[in-house]
C-alpha cells in the first residue's frame, strides 16, 4: 500500500502530532504568562508582553520560522564560540516546537487576555470578601470562569496551529508533509501522497474539534443548560 | 459585646473626598441601616469595612481585633498582614447588590465554597450547614441549580445563605434589594427581617425606608461623606432635625 511508504508516513504523522502537542503546551504557558503580564498595571511587565504580541502577530509564520531557526542557529553559535564550545547544531524537532510555541503564544496571549477581562469584577470581589487568598481567587474563581470565555478562541487558535506544523518541513524535520513530498517525488504520484496528508490533517483537526466542543460544554455549565 | 467598630474613616478618589471621617459601632444584635442619596458615600463606607476599597485613614476592629494598617508608599493605608485581613474578612460576610454568586458553581457549591476552602470545614459538615441555611432562606430545592437559572430574589437569598454559612460576627449588606424587580424585593426583606429577629449583627446599606424604620436598631444618614444624623429609627424618622434628611425623606434629595 502507498508503494511501501505507509510506515514512513506513519512515522511522519507521529512527528507532526508530537510537534503539535508540545507547541500547544508551550503556547498555553506563554499565553497565560503573556496575558497576565499584559493585564498588569506595571509597565515593566505589560510593555514587553505588548511588544511580543504586536511583533510576533505581525510577521508571517514562515518568515518567523526561518528567522528563529537560521537566525537562532547563528546566534547560538556566536555565543558558544565566544565561550570556546564546539559548533552546536540546532535540533529541528526542538526548534520547530520552540518556534511554533513562540508564535502561537502570542495569539494565545490575546485570547486569554480577552477571556480574563470578560470575567465580571464582582465574581472576584466575592472571592476576596469571603477571605480567599489571591491564589484561591485565581484558581477557584478567575481561571475556571476565564476558560469558558477562552475556549472558543483557543479552539480556533489550535486549529490554525495544527496546520502550521506543516511549516516545520522547511527546516528539515521529517514530518508527514516532508515525507509525503519526498515519496511523491520518488514515485511521481504527488497527488496521492498529498491527499494522504490532507486526510491526516483533517482527521487530526476533526478529533480536536470534538475535544474542544466537549470542553466548551463542560466549562459553560451554569451559563447554558448544563450538558445532559 | 462590640462586634464592629469603625473610627474616623476617610476615603478620597483623587481630589474628591468621599468619606470625611465616618465612625460606627455595632454591638451584638445591632441592626444598623445606612441611608443616604447616591454619592453620599454609603456603599464606599461599607466596602471600606472589609477592604474591598482601601480607606485612606481610620481604624477598624472586628470582634475586638483591630485590622493592622501601615502607611503605603502613596500615603494611603495598606493592610500590614494579608493573612490577618483574610481571616477577619471571614468574620464579615458580605451580601452584594448584584448577588455576585459564583456563576460556575451550583447553589450548594456556592454556599460550601468558602467554608470548605477558606475556613477548612469538612465537606460533609459544610454541606449539612449549607442545607440548614438554604432551608432558612427557602431555597433547598434549587441546591443543584446554577445561579443563572434562578430569579434575582432567589439568587439574593442564596447569597444570604452563603453569608450565613460563614457564621460571621457581622453581616454586611450592600443595597441588597436595589437590583431586584419590585415584586421580588419582599422575599429578600422578609429573610433579612428574620435574621434581625434572631439577633444577628447586621450593617445594611439600603434605600428601603420601611426596613430602616421597622427593623433597625440604629439609622445612620450619610450626606456628602459625613454622618448627618445617627440614632434609633424612632428618633431619626420621628424627630428629624437635619434639613437634608427631611428633604431626602420627602424624596427631594436624590
Amino acid at each position: 500500500m502507498l508503494h511501501g511508504y505507509l510506515p514512513s508516513l506513519l512515522d511522519g504523522a507521529w512527528v507532526t502530532l508530537r510537534v503539535a502537542v508540545f507547541s500547544l503546551l508551550l503556547a498555553l504557558v506563554l499565553g497565560l504568562i503573556g496575558a497576565s503580564s499584559r493585564l498588569s498595571p506595571n509597565p515593566l511587565l505589560s510593555l514587553p508582553a505588548t511588544i511580543y504580541t504586536t511583533v510576533v502577530r505581525g510577521i508571517p509564520d514562515l518568515v518567523m520560522m526561518l528567522l528563529i531557526f537560521y537566525g537562532g542557529q547563528v546566534g547560538i553559535n556566536v555565543v558558544t564560540d565566544a565561550f570556546g564550545f564546539d559548533y552546536v547544531d540546532v535540533n529541528p524537532f526542538v526548534a520547530g516546537i520552540l518556534t511554533l510555541g513562540f508564535i502561537f503564544g502570542a495569539y494565545f496571549t490575546e485570547t486569554f487576555r480577552g477571556a480574563f477581562m470578560a470575567v465580571p469584577a464582582g465574581q472576584l470581589e466575592a472571592g476576596r470578601a469571603y477571605g480567599m487568598s489571591r491564589w484561591q481567587v485565581f484558581h477557584r474563581v478567575l481561571f475556571p470562569q476565564m476558560l469558558r470565555h477562552a475556549l472558543p478562541g483557543l479552539g480556533n487558535n489550535w486549529q490554525v496551529m495544527q496546520k502550521s506544523t506543516a511549516l516545520v518541513s522547511i527546516i528539515g524535520l521529517s514530518d508527514i508533509t516532508w515525507l509525503a513530498d519526498q515519496a511523491g517525488r520518488t514515485t511521481h504520484e504527488p497527488f496521492l501522497f498529498y491527499a494522504v496528508v490532507c486526510a491526516f490533517y483533517l482527521l487530526m483537526t476533526a478529533v480536536s474539534g470534538l475535544l474542544f466542543r466537549w470542553l466548551e460544554r463542560r466549562y459553560s455549565v451554569g451559563v447554558r443548560r448544563a450538558a445532559a | 459585646m462590640t462586634q464592629l467598630t469603625v473610627q474616623d474613616l476617610h476615603k478620597r478618589y483623587g481630589d474628591h473626598e468621599v468619606l470625611k471621617g465616618v465612625s460606627l459601632s455595632a454591638e451584638a444584635g445591632d441592626v444598623i441601616t445606612i441611608i443616604g442619596s447616591s454619592g453620599s458615600g454609603k456603599s464606599t463606607f461599607l466596602r471600606c469595612i472589609n477592604f474591598l476599597e482601601q480607606p485612606d485613614a481610620g481604624r477598624i476592629q472586628v470582634a475586638g481585633e483591630e485590622i493592622r494598617l501601615v502607611p503605603g508608599k502613596d500615603g494611603h493605608l495598606r493592610v500590614a498582614d494579608a493573612k490577618q485581613l483574610q481571616r477577619l474578612r471571614t468574620r464579615l460576610a458580605m451580601v452584594f447588590q448584584h448577588f455576585n454568586l459564583w456563576a460556575h458553581m451550583t447553589v450548594l457549591e456556592n454556599v460550601i465554597e468558602a467554608p470548605v476552602h477558606v475556613l477548612g470545614v469538612s465537606r460533609r459538615e459544610a454541606t449539612e450547614r449549607a442545607m440548614a441555611y438554604l432551608e432558612k432562606v427557602g431555597i433547598t430545592r434549587f441546591r443543584d441549580s446554577y445561579p443563572a437559572h434562578l430569579s434575582g430574589g432567589q439568587q439574593q437569598r442564596v447569597a444570604i445563605a452563603r453569608a450565613l454559612a460563614m457564621e460571621p460576627a457581622v453581616l454586611l449588606f450592600d443595597e441588597p434589594t436595589s437590583a431586584l424587580d419590585p415584586e421580588l424585593v419582599g422575599e429578600v426583606l422578609k429573610v433579612m427581617r428574620g435574621l434581625a429577629e434572631e439577633g444577628r449583627t447586621m450593617v445594611v446599606v439600603t434605600h428601603e425606608m420601611g426596613f430602616a424604620r421597622e427593623v433597625s436598631s440604629k439609622v445612620m444618614f450619610l450626606h456628602q461623606g459625613l454622618v448627618e444624623e445617627y440614632g434609633p429609627p424612632a428618633e431619626v424618622f420621628g424627630n428629624t432635625r437635619s434639613e437634608r434628611l427631611k428633604q431626602f425623606l420627602s424624596g427631594n434629595l436624590k
